[in-house]
Order: C-alpha cells, then structure tokens, then sequence
C-alpha cells in the first residue's frame, strides 16, 4: 500500500467532501482519488464502498467493450403509489441524483477478450430496488446470453423488490427466474456476483441462483433485513450474520473474492463455464427453441468436416 | 371472472378515502382470520383419498408447509400449501404458517414427484411470509425459494395455484407460480407485509392502513392488475363462516381449470406460462429527448379504470362484513414479519 503525505494539516474543516471520503469501518479520511484508485476499496482497512454500475463495469470490462442495451426503459407508476412521496416524483429525484433511468445496466462486452453478457444493478437509484424496469434487464440479458450462447454474469446490489410497484415487482422474481432456468437448461453458464447489500426479493431470485456464487468480503447478503429479524425474532443475531463470510461458511457462496481479485476469479472461472456446444432438447426450451435448435444444427453440420 | 368484473363495475357510489381504506383493512383482517380454513382443511374437503407427504430428504419436515396425494372429483393430483394452525399450539407448531428452507424444499421435491408421476399440481397460498430468523437464514431461505420459484416456471406439468389468505411476498410466490391462478374474495397478496411497508415507507407501523390500500393488495385489484386470473367469492360473512361452501366453490373452479389444462400440449404449457410471467408489469421507453412514451399506450389507463372499480366494489361488496371477529389473531400480530422487501 503506496503511503502518502497529506499536504495539509487533519483538520477536519480541511477535508472537502468532494476532495474527501471517510471510511464508515474505520473512520480514516481517504482522498477521493487515491479511492478511485484502489477501486473504492479503502487502503487502510479494506472496506468496499458501494460502485456505481459504470464504475463496476469499468473494472470488470475490457475498456471500451460494454455496449449498453435498453438503457432508454424507465419505470412507471402502475398503481398510483403514494406513501410519504408520490412514486413518480421518487422516480424523478432518483433519476436527478444519479443521472440513471432505473437501478440496472445490461448489455454484452468483453472480459480479457472473452465475450460475455453483464447485468449490474445500481444501489445508488432506489436503493437498487427491483422493478419491473430491473426485471426487464436482467431478463433481456438472460435471454440474449441464451440467443446467443455467450456466458452470463449478473452484479447484484439491492434492497429487495421495489414495493411501489406491489405485487408487480414481486412478479420480477418469477420472471427472472424463469428465463434464468431456460438458460441453465440451455446450457448457458450464469455467475452470480453479490456485492453490499444484497438483500429480500433479488437475493431470493435471480441473485442466489448463480452455477458459482461470488461475494464481496464483507457484503451484506440476506433474505430479510437485519434488523427486521432482530425485531421479529426475539434472539440476538450472530456476530457477521448475513455477511458474505456466513453465506460462504453456510454452503451459499463459492467464494469471497476482494475487489482487486474480481476480474481476474471471473476470468479463470470463464475458462471452465463455457456453453456447452449440444443442441437443446427440441421444443424444451430458449426463447425461441425451433429457429435457435435449426441454427445450431446447421452450425454442427457445417462444422463436421474439420472434425474428420 | 366474468362475474367479478361486472360487480365491479355497478358500484355507483364514490367511497371516501377513509371509507375505502377500512374496507382494505377489513379484507385483510379476514384473511388473516385465524379461523378461516387452511389448507389441510380445504383439501380434506375439497378432495378424497388424502395422503400426506413429509419430509425434504434433507434436513427435516417442516410442518409450516404441507404436501401429498388427492383426488379432486376424480382427478388424480399433488397438494402443496402453507399450512397456519387454528388454536395457539398448533400455531406454535405450524410456526404461524412461515416456513423454513426446508419447506420450500419439501415443496420442491413435491413438485418433482408430480412431473415425474404425470400428475398436476394444486397449491394453496397462505403465509405472512418465510420466516426470517437466523436458523432460516443459515441454511439458505433466499436460495430455497429462488429454486422453488425457478422450478415452477419449468414444471411439465399444469399448475393451479389458490391464495386462500395471506399472500405474503416471496415466501408466498415460492409456492404461487401457475398457469392460473385463483384467489378466494377475501385474500390479500403483497410484496410486503402492509406493517413492513408502514415501517419502511412511512416509517412507522401505525401507517399500515395506508400502505396496506397503497398496495392493491385485495383479490379484486390483484385481478385488475392480471397478476391472478380469478376471484372465487366466498360464503357471505366470509369463508370462516362456512368452510364446507367455501371448499365446494374452490373444488368447482379448481376441477374445472384442470380439465382445461390437462389438454395442453407439454410445450405450449411452458409457454403459456412463461409468457404470463414475462408480461408483468409495465414500463416506459424514453424518447432520445422528451416525454418517455409509454410502451403499451392506453395500458396503463386500462388498470387504473379496472383498480378503480374494483376499489368502489371493495365497499357493499358480496363479502363484506363487519364481523368483530374478523380481528387478526394476536399471536399473528406478534409474530408478524416485515420480511424482505
């Protein structure tokens, strides 16, 4: 870790928010930059701070790869919500704050030249709630990666289901789960990488259902909110419960991987979680199983000569 | 469900706010009603040759859902549902209908077993949600219900889903994906509990009348809404005053949406019923520069005018009933989760 000397004195009116971040685990004062720098990971003590999805998909991605898709889609208030706002005039501050239409990016790019289709979700718009808009991307990158055969890895940051669209974004979860099973059944690997907080109705969809579950150290991952349970059930929860360490220890995540770590875990795992080349079994599944079954086996037809 | 759209559509009088949010309130009071019947009641009288099933080869039977064989009218099928109790120590028991991983994977099995037999699938919706303690979470309730969920929208076999009470979020929907999908007049479905809602979005548990109408989260919106298919009424008074009617109504609705479905080529099934979960919900798409144009024009208009009147029927309507004992049970109210949003 690069020590550097701060060129000025610690005083606390001397540390501009725009200039300055403090660690919420340590408390220590981290220049934005050298933030930036070390992928928003604090130098001190490790904390992940949360990424926004175009920070996220710079890691990730090889630089100029990702090219978004659907990024016009944007919610709208189905039901009429009012709680202490409207839900249009939420939506309206959200997307004012954080520049986004909703809490989800998708589109295909590029890992080390490897092809492949990302889903990263957004906390900083509503919490990274699921709505119909977020139900709508990681269902179009499930069936794209499933069209066109490429690998599927899905960045999850949520509170759970958006609750101004009711029992609609409840409905999410059944959607993305559905095209999430056409695509096992294809034979399209899916990576699911759970980042601080994932929580409620995306952990306990898309979120939990990767073939390798990969979690940020330290990431808040559960099915209901802490405190929640701590309310509900009169027992003192266990010390790191929820954490991305009780999930690995509990059989739920394959692996907890630093940031620093991310890209190259994915790739190495890349090397092994290709689509398999076999034809689907006709008229099961993809998202239009006759003319994606014709293809594929005219594609094995005309492979067949380099084969003898 | 013919039936259910025209009743809605007489109410004449406009309901004042408070007026419409106490008749919310009220059909949530009944279908938590702990004396309303649950699932293995319904089953015993909706269907013969009952054999209950136990147990998910894993790590224990939950006995907050249960499961097996039964004979509806003739028709041979598998029985899943959330299962609450009707006197205190069965509630304890039956851990006020919140089931654990493992009920979800008994579920699971349950549902195999089905496809495996060539036989459909009825389920019964009843639960405040899954139960979110720490035993839950350590053996995975978020991923116990992700399975349950994708392995239902895959099922080769047609499934008919009922919410009889409470339909309480994802420990709900684990169980409730069909090709149709019934509800009794008095239920409620929701993302989340109107208390956990009250406590998230108005941040405290008095508002939950409020969050409770700014759900929809009656039989008759979820039907404006298309997220289920129909309303079946209930005995006047509700459901609790008159099991036996109750259960023939189901049994009469149920047998004959498994006729229909029994028919249905294996992959148009799946189609049919991926396509109803693909189509939920609405969104806009922003033009490069200006107003956001809806994607399915008039749609939105078209739910609102069908909430509305489902709203005004809420009010006078066939169920209606000021019953002092419609009160949730109290047990209930304690245990009541504001689980995952």
């Amino acid at each position: 870790m690069p020590s550097f000397k701060l060129p000025f004195g610690r005083a606390r009116q001397e540390y501009p928010p725009n200039l300055w971040t403090k660690c919420p685990d340590c408390a220590e004062m981290l220049y934005n930059k050298q933030l930036d720098k070390n992928q928003r990971v604090c130098t001190r003590c490790g904390h992940h701070f949360r990424l926004r999805a175009d920070q996220r998909i710079a890691q990730l991605l090889d630089r100029d790869s990702f090219r978004e898709q659907d990024a016009n889609l944007e919610s709208v208030d189905m039901l009429g919500f009012v709680d202490q706002k409207p839900y249009s005039e939420r939506l309206a501050a959200a997307h004012a704050a954080t520049g986004s239409r909703d809490a989800a990016v998708w589109g295909p790019g590029t890992i080390a030249g490897t092809r492949v289709v990302v889903c990263v979700m957004d906390f900083a718009f509503m919490g990274g709630s699921m709505g119909t808009v977020v139900g709508e991307k990681v269902t179009r990158a499930a069936e794209h990666a499933l069209d066109e055969r490429l690998p599927l890895i899905i960045v999850a940051s949520s509170g759970g289901a958006r609750m101004q669209e009711g029992t609609l974004s409840l409905m999410q979860l059944a959607k993305t789960c559905a095209a999430l099973g056409r695509l096992g059944d294809g034979g399209v690997p899916f990576i699911s990488v759970l980042t601080d907080p994932t929580t409620g109705g995306v952990f306990a969809s898309f979120a939990a259902l990767g073939d390798v579950n990969i979690a940020e150290p330290k990431a808040l991952i559960g099915f209901a909110g802490a405190r929640v349970a701590a309310g509900t059930i009169a027992e003192e929860l266990p010390e790191g419960f929820q954490r991305a360490e009780f999930l690995y220890d509990h059989g739920f995540a394959d692996l907890v991987v630093p940031r620093a770590k991310l890209r190259e875990t994915l790739l190495g795992l890349l090397r092994y979680m290709k689509p398999s080349a076999q034809v689907e079994r006709a008229g099961q599944n993809g998202s239009s199983p006759l003319g994606r079954s014709a293809q594929l086996f005219d594609e094995l037809i005309r492979r067949e000569p380099t084969h003898g | 469900m013919v039936e259910q759209r025209t009743a809605a559509s007489v109410a004449v009088v406009e309901p004042t706010p408070d007026e419409l949010r106490s008749a919310i309130w009220a059909r949530v009071q009944q279908a938590r009603n702990v004396k309303r019947p649950h699932t293995l009641e319904l089953i015993q009288s909706i269907a013969t040759e009952v054999i209950e099933l136990h147990g998910d080869r894993l790590f224990r039977d939950d006995p907050a859902i249960v499961g097996g064989f039964c004979r509806i009218d003739g028709r041979r099928a598998v029985f899943v549902g959330h299962q609450k109790g009707a006197e205190t120590d069965e509630n304890i028991r039956r851990n006020f209908g919140m089931p654990h991983p493992e009920g979800y994977r008994k579920a699971i099995r349950l549902f195999r077993l089905a496809e495996r037999l060539g036989l459909p699938i009825v389920t019964f919706i009843d639960t405040p949600g899954a139960f979110p303690g720490p035993a839950s979470e350590e053996r995975g309730v978020a991923e116990a219900i992700a399975r349950a969920i994708m392995t239902m929208c895959g099922l080769r076999t047609p499934i008919v889903t009922v919410i009889t009470g409470e339909g309480g979020s994802g420990g709900a929907l684990a169980l409730a994906v069909g090709d149709v999908v019934l509800a009794l007049e008095n239920s409620i479905y929701s993302v989340i509990s109107p208390e956990g809602a009250a406590s998230i979005l108005w941040r405290s548990a008095e508002y939950s009348q409020q969050a409770a109408a700014a759900m929809r989260l009656t039989a008759a919106e979820q039907l404006a809404l298309g997220v289920i298919d129909e309303v079946v009424p209930e005995p006047p008074g509700g459901a609790h005053t008159n099991p036996e009617e109750t259960a023939r109504r189901l049994r009469a609705r149920i047998a004959a949406h498994l006729d229909a479905l029994a028919g249905r080529e294996r992959k148009a099934l799946l189609d049919a019923r991926y396509a109803r979960y693909r189509n939920m919900g609405e969104f806009a798409i922003a033009a490069e520069s200006g107003e956001a144009q809806p994607q399915r024009p008039g749609l939105r208009a078209r739910i609102r005018r069908v909430l509305d009147a489902g709203r005004n029927a809420l009010v006078g309507g066939e169920g209606e009933t000021n019953d002092p004992t419609a009160d949730s049970t109290d047990e209930a109210d304690v245990q009541r989760t504001g689980e995952g949003s």
